[in-house]
């Protein structure tokens, strides 16, 4: 599965390369020849760079990546669930095949704070929306689920694309 | 026909023409690694390659378009981590102020919870981030949680926008 893909080491062309296109492909008739214009590289390889990076899974998709909260989807939950270590891979992966659910990760517990071991980002137009997809997620991980909580954003403090040092 | 939920008026499928919904549904879309890839998302929605170039420039100028981008595999270019801080409402604004500052920083969210302070942080490597991290621990004086992703569940193929409109099915 992909979650276990290991990718290639990128080198610094390959760098150079993601990022420029984090800033934006341009939106041009011939984008990569554009892009490959502005690293002095040839065309060619900056496309057979970056089919490289698609097949390693360094780079996941090429795409339009709308603003979901200027589209109205501002009801972004975070829900956090804290899953029986024995269980948590393999429900985490069912919970990242929802449709509905943008990201889902296992990051690290810090008790007492914080006990939840699964993230599962949900996003709808209300509240109401988010709360039957959080519905939905309980009702799958069933009883290897100890407790759980969905942390609403209130703000969009700041959001841009990748940028790297150096 | 469903009626529009009051508070978000801009979110429906109505504002826009399905190639244009299509367009901004990145569940539906990728930019295919040909010569001319408009042309070919042209093709498959059935329109000239001049209209998906205005349109796209249309999105991004009204803000509903952040970028036509790689979407990069978590820690595949460099060190990332998701970090959680507790920062009391008088100090609040002050301190997320700090955080967005950091050029490592590219997401920033104020969320429901006594750790209200959410936001992504990305460097060339792990020294440079705990670097970064640390630093902003020393700025503001308050310590953070490094959520440090363990593993990964999801096949990103990006989020379904399903658009709600009346005449959705025309699409």
């Amino acid at each position: 599965m992909d979650a276990v893909r290991q990718s290639q080491p990128l080198d610094d062309t390959d760098r150079a390369i993601v990022r420029a296109t984090q800033q934006g492909m341009p939106l041009s008739v011939t984008p990569y020849r554009v892009l490959a214009q502005s690293l002095g590289l040839p065309e060619h390889e900056v496309m057979t760079r970056m089919q490289r990076m698609l097949d390693s899974g360094a780079i996941r998709r090429i795409a339009a990546v709308p603003q979901h909260y200027a589209l109205g989807i501002r009801a972004n939950g975070m829900s956090v669930w804290d899953v029986d270590d024995r269980l948590v891979d393999e429900l985490g992966q069912r919970v990242g095949e929802l449709a509905f659910v943008s990201h889902a990760y296992r990051r690290p517990r810090h008790p007492p704070l914080w006990p939840y071991n699964l993230f599962a980002m949900v996003h709808g137009r209300s509240r109401d929306e988010v709360e039957n997809q959080v519905a939905e997620i309980a009702r799958l991980l069933g009883d290897a689920c100890r407790g759980h909580d969905v942390l609403y954003s209130t703000r969009l403090l700041k959001k841009t694309g990748l940028r790297l040092a150096g | 026909m469903t009626p529009r939920p009051q508070q978000e008026p801009t979110c429906h499928g109505e504002d826009y023409a399905p190639f244009e919904r299509a367009l901004l549904n990145d569940y539906q879309h990728e930019l295919p690694l040909v010569p001319r890839p408009f042309a070919a998302i042209g093709e498959q929605l059935g329109v000239s390659e001049q209209a998906v170039l205005e349109a796209l420039q249309r999105f991004r100028e009204q803000g509903v378009l952040s970028r036509v981008g790689a979407t990069l595999k978590p820690g595949a270019v460099g060190a990332a981590t998701l970090a959680a801080m507790g920062i009391p409402e008088r100090d609040l604004e002050q301190v997320a102020a700090i955080v967005s500052a950091r050029p490592e920083v590219n997401h920033n969210y104020e969320r429901e919870h006594e750790l209200n302070l959410w936001f992504v942080a990305m460097a060339a490597d792990d020294a440079a981030l705990r670097a970064a991290l640390t630093a902003i621990e020393n700025e503001t004086g308050y310590p953070l949680l490094d959520l440090r992703l363990v593993c990964d569940y999801h096949l990103d193929l990006g989020f379904d926008i399903q658009w709600t409109s009346a005449n959705e099915t025309d699409a």
